[in-house]
């Protein structure tokens, strides 16, 4: 399964798909972009008058460029052959910058391991001036299923 | 006096009970039934181990025992007598 194939069993659209290009993809990890739209409507209230990328928003993109993509492409290449879908079961994120409205950031993750259906990935983000948003771990379970 | 050099193969089902307490008070939400694991403890019902947990309970237990958990024994490791059971062998096969 090639990079744009995995980008079309997404199952997020508009205003909650945070992938816009997936630059490289094999067994070990991911590397991807999204850039934040500054129309985006969570800006109106996070902050008030002071439009800042929600930390939540930030770990769902790394969760989609990392996880999701990476796990669709896993389960699409193993034997079964069969695009699974990834069901978000942990986090643990610092966070070191802020991200502004329109800021374009890429994501890279790195597969520690994908085992009994579980993946687990070390993810970080960094900014155009390739200075590093945040970073941690994300793990999620890749089940055949929407809803586990 | 002869030192018998401890070996793996020997543990008791209560030493490996004890081990995999250790292992699960990382990941289990229900204090008492910790307190009280015994046999009889389910992982999911009584420890309340969600299922991406589960699969870290079975790594840690590969880890701790130096085994290797295939995926049918994991589909069968749902409570702690189970998983007694699939150690003790997987200690023998070794």
């Amino acid at each position: 399964m090639n990079k744009e194939e995995i980008l079309t069993h997404l199952p997020y659209s508009k205003p909650f798909l945070f992938v816009d290009e997936l630059l490289s993809i094999d067994e070990n990890g991911s590397v991807g972009t999204y850039t934040y739209d500054k129309d985006l409507d969570f800006y109106k209230g996070h902050f008030k008058d002071h439009p800042v990328t929600p930390g939540v928003i930030l770990t769902e993109t790394m969760a989609q460029i990392g996880l999701v993509c990476l796990g669709i492409y896993l389960t699409a290449t193993a034997a079964s052959g069969l695009p699974g879908h990834v069901m978000l079961t942990s986090t643990a994120i610092d966070f070191m910058k802020p991200v502004f409205p329109g800021e374009k950031v890429t994501v890279t993750t790195e597969k520690v391991y994908f085992r009994f259906k579980k993946l687990h990935c070390n993810v970080q983000m960094t900014n155009a001036a390739g200075e590093i948003v945040c970073k941690g771990t994300i793990s999620g379970m890749v089940t055949n299923k929407m809803n586990g | 006096m002869i030192a018998i050099p401890f070996q793996k193969e020997n543990m008791d089902r209560s030493s490996i009970l004890s081990k995999l307490k250790v292992i699960v008070a990382n990941y289990s939400h229900d204090k008492d039934a910790l307190e009280y694991l015994s046999e009889s403890t389910d992982f999911i019902k009584d420890l309340k181990i969600n299922s991406a947990n589960l699969v870290d309970v079975v790594l840690d237990v590969e880890e701790e025992f130096d085994i290797e958990i295939d995926n049918l024994a994991m589909e069968r490791m749902l409570n702690v007598s189970a998983a007694i059971e699939i150690i003790t062998d997987k200690l023998k096969a070794k």
